[in-house]
């Protein structure tokens, strides 16, 4: 903990989220992380069972309900520690926001993603987007609207597919990664096998949230 | 520490709860209800609550409100479509509705704080302690405008808002706590005036809410006025008689068409009967289960699409639902029973009084706070997105729907200009894209130093807290200097408004016992007289000369005492009025019941 002093009695304080003398609430300091906020290593494969059970057991730690009785300090303490649970929480239990986060910990900038198709599929996207700016011009009920429709039902069970093989994917990638920071070297191989998979881990996170926006264009669509 | 009541501050009906020897129980009236009607009445003697206030509400309709809780944190333009429908006058001020009530407006804080003020002075005399402190809930889907609108009845009524909670949340407290329920429940809670459905996660004492979504304008109320529109129609159309000029009998419709309604939920059949005014003769028709079914089915098929956004947004579909809950006196309604049922494919649990389970879990949470109960704990969420005005119009989000509360997030101001030295900011709640289609909740103005653009960097920090409630703080990032911001409200009561009505609700308020007494004494006094002149006009011919010159005396000797100040005087004629009526009541009970018998013939007859 970056932490070093009670606010209250100004001991040192070895214990985690409470003072071990005066036995007030700590802030969370503003530089820790949220891995470390839920008491997790700096994994992108996490155990959801764990990770709920630590955020039940810091929620009685910090809630507000449970300071009711005390200074405005300790309140304010615990507004702004049970706020910063509620974010770690939210963004680990989500795969991808947790790949996203942990990707701005280890390597920055990770808003700057852009969203991009897969090169794979450019050709194939282009295509798709005519089918749909002519299917929604066409009456709904017409028989080329019918075979519009038809070609876009297809190309929907084909990106769903898609989406399903990038998670798959993303799973390879985090358990990679994982494996090399268990190791624990820090050489120029393993430097660059780390750069190696951050990026990969970037292209199949920007392609995905382009599959996932065109997917939902399609599901508002055809229903 | 001081006690800490449970308040449920319903649209329809308000009840006050606390916790007994670790069991939740709600705090009856003299009477030995728990319900105080949510209904607010001026009358010639002062402001009355609740039973005797529900009274006025055919007698004294532009003076007398109930539903008040619709226009918690509205503008007048948010109820336009409904205004046909309330008989008082309504204006607005400042973004807040105002209802006039004889000489001076009220806004609905202050009405709200008369109810609860009722419920605070129940409490007081069932526990013989001063109360102070309480948890009001509120339906969750209830946006930051409302939500602050309900923290300032309170405060009005002189009590410290501990927790404002969500009242299906509320409900799941009363049935964890009852059953000691593990897994994923839904908690549909259809009430008065409002619509919620939550989905929640129960293990070891953690009420975690995954999804919650609702329809702030969807109630009881609107099913009594399709039916009422139906009884308008075939009076206007079997009588020639337009009866909404009518605001007085506008009430009596409406009260028929909700008893009508609610005697439906036992009965396949009613018969419904209403003397037109002007001796205009009797409008009666019998009502069908099968009928109201058909009138009302549209506003329970509304209720189905937000329960399934709510299941979208816990990442859930019906499968992973455990148990299902009804909350809120219109589940009462078999229709609403089955079409929940068929929805989640489930027998929805229903074992708790549907009006009293709210107040219950208030209770429940009122403990959780001062310390009573330290085993459960409620983890709720924000039910609308918030979000800032950005270029074009266009909202961005900045604390998404549903997101756990007490939640946070920060964001980076700068300037466009050289020497700019403010930035102003609109604070927005909702879910559409642009500005326009969602909610505003407040403008403020950040303070910036005169500098180059873009060279200021001042972080604003918008926090809702477990209140559901938005704080918001700047932070200069170069200085490290915080400001305070004066946020200005869209639909609510500034600080200084809520401080004025304080003042003012404790100069008016008719808390000398003494005042009270002579008040209530007043009102039922009146009560007893409307109900024997009207007696008089239908039963003359019941009673003999002498009787009548009795009742006559003793309607007189009641008005002189009441002119006067003592309520023990008005209690003691009061007593001598319901002894000489007494014949006269027990005559007309049994033609009644003979003409409503006849009725019935008539009825199979035909």
């Amino acid at each position: 903990m970056a932490r070093s002093m009670c606010w209250h009695c100004q001991s040192a304080i070895t214990g985690e989220y409470f003072c071990e003398r005066c036995v007030k609430v700590q802030p969370v300091s503003k530089e820790t992380d949220y891995f470390t906020c839920l008491g997790l290593a700096r994994r992108l494969t996490v155990d959801v069972n764990k990770l709920e059970a630590k955020f039940y057991e810091l929620s009685r730690a910090f809630h507000p309900d449970f300071y009711q009785n005390k200074s405005e300090t300790e309140q304010a303490i615990s507004l702004g520690n049970a706020a910063t649970l509620n974010s770690a929480y939210r963004t680990l239990r989500d795969p991808v926001q947790r790949a996203e986060y942990l990707l701005d910990l280890e390597a920055g900038a990770v808003k700057d993603i852009r969203t991009t198709p897969p090169a794979d599929l450019f050709d194939q996207i282009l295509e798709l987007q005519e089918t749909l700016d002519a299917y929604r011009e066409t009456d709904r009920t017409s028989d080329p609207a019918k075979n519009l429709r038809a070609q876009l039902e297809e190309a929907k069970t084909a990106l769903e597919q898609r989406q399903r093989d990038m998670e798959a994917q993303l799973a390879r990638l985090f358990a990679e990664w994982d494996a090399l920071q268990d190791r624990g070297e820090a050489n120029d191989q393993t430097r660059s096998m780390r750069e190696d998979i951050l990026k990969r881990m970037r292209d199949v996170l920007s392609n995905r949230t382009y599959v996932k926006n065109i997917v939902n264009d399609l599901v508002a669509t055809i229903g | 520490m001081a006690r800490i009541v449970g308040i449920d501050l319903g649209t329809t009906n308000s009840l006050v709860a606390y916790m007994k020897d670790g069991r939740p129980c709600v705090i009856p009236g003299r009477a030995g209800r728990a319900m105080v009607p949510s209904v607010v009445a001026m009358t010639d003697n002062g402001l009355i609550v609740g039973d005797p206030a529900k009274e006025h509400l055919t007698r004294n309709p532009a003076r007398t409100v109930y539903s008040v809780k619709r226009f918690m944190g509205k503008g007048l333009a948010d109820v336009q479509s409904e205004l046909a429908y309330f008989p008082y006058s309504l204006s607005e001020q400042g973004g807040v509705i105002r209802i006039k009530l004889g000489e001076k407006t009220y806004s609905p804080p202050q009405i709200s704080a008369m109810i609860l003020k009722e419920l605070k002075q129940r409490a007081e005399a069932h526990l013989g302690e001063s109360i102070t402190k309480a948890v009001i809930t509120v339906p969750a889907y209830f946006n930051d405008s409302q939500r602050q609108a309900t923290k300032d009845a309170g405060m009005i009524a002189g009590l410290e808002v501990l927790r404002i909670i969500n009242e299906p949340t509320a409900a799941s407290l009363a049935y964890g706590l009852q059953q000691r329920t593990q897994g994923t429940i839904a908690v549909y809670d259809l009430g008065g005036g409002t619509f919620d459905i939550s989905i929640l996660k129960l293990k070891n004492g953690i009420f975690e809410v995954l999804a919650t979504n609702g329809d702030t304008h969807l109630g009881g109320d609107d099913f009594d006025r399709v039916v009422a529109d139906l009884f308008v129609k075939e009076i206007l159309d079997g009588y020639g008689l337009d009866v909404t000029q009518y605001a007085d009998y506008m009430q009596s419709i409406r009260l028929e068409a909700e008893q009508a309604k609610i005697r439906l939920s036992e009965e396949p059949a009613t018969r419904v009967i209403l003397e037109l005014p002007e001796g205009k003769g009797r409008y009666t028709r019998e009502l069908t289960r099968e009928h109201l079914e058909v009138l009302t089915n549209d506003l329970v098929e509304r209720t189905l699409a937000p329960c399934r956004l709510a299941l979208k947004d816990a990442g859930l579909t019906v499968v992973g639902i455990d148990e299902v809950v009804l909350v809120g006196g219109s589940t009462r309604m078999p229709l609403v029973r089955r079409r929940v049922q068929e929805l989640f494919g489930k027998q929805p649990h229903c074992e708790l009084n549907p009006d009293e389970v709210v107040a219950l879990g208030a209770a429940v949470q009122a403990d959780i706070l001062s310390g009573g109960t330290t085993d459960m704990l409620l983890l709720d969420v924000t039910p609308l997105s918030l979000g800032i005005e950005t270029m074009g119009g266009v909202m961005s989000s900045v604390i998404r729907r549903n997101t756990t509360i007490p939640a946070s997030a920060k964001e980076m101001f700068t300037t466009y200009v050289d020497g700019q030295t403010g930035v102003d900011i609109h604070i927005l709640q909702g879910e559409r894209e642009l500005v326009r289609d969602n909610r505003s909740l407040a403008r403020f103005r950040l303070k910036v130093p005169p500098l180059p653009a873009g060279v200021p960097r001042i972080e604003v920090t918008f926090l809702i807290d477990a209140n559901g409630i938005l704080n918001v703080s700047a932070r200069d990032v170069r200085t490290g200097e915080t400001q305070s911001i004066a946020v200005k409200p869209s639909y609510g009561l500034s600080d200084e408004e809520v401080e004025r009505m304080i003042g003012e609700s404790f100069k008016f308020a008719a808390d000398d016992l003494k005042a009270r007494q002579l008040i209530e004494a007043r009102t039922e006094a009146d009560a007893i007289l409307h109900a024997t002149d009207k007696a008089l006009g239908r039963g003359r011919h019941l009673v003999g000369e002498e009787e009548l010159g009795m009742i006559r005396a003793a309607a007189e000797a009641l008005k002189r005492a009441a002119a006067g100040q003592d309520h023990k005087a008005i209690r003691a004629q009061i007593a001598e009025m319901e002894k000489v009526t007494h014949h006269l009541a027990e005559v007309l009970m049994d033609t009644s019941l003979k003409e409503a018998l006849e009725n019935k013939k008539l009825s199979e007859i035909t």
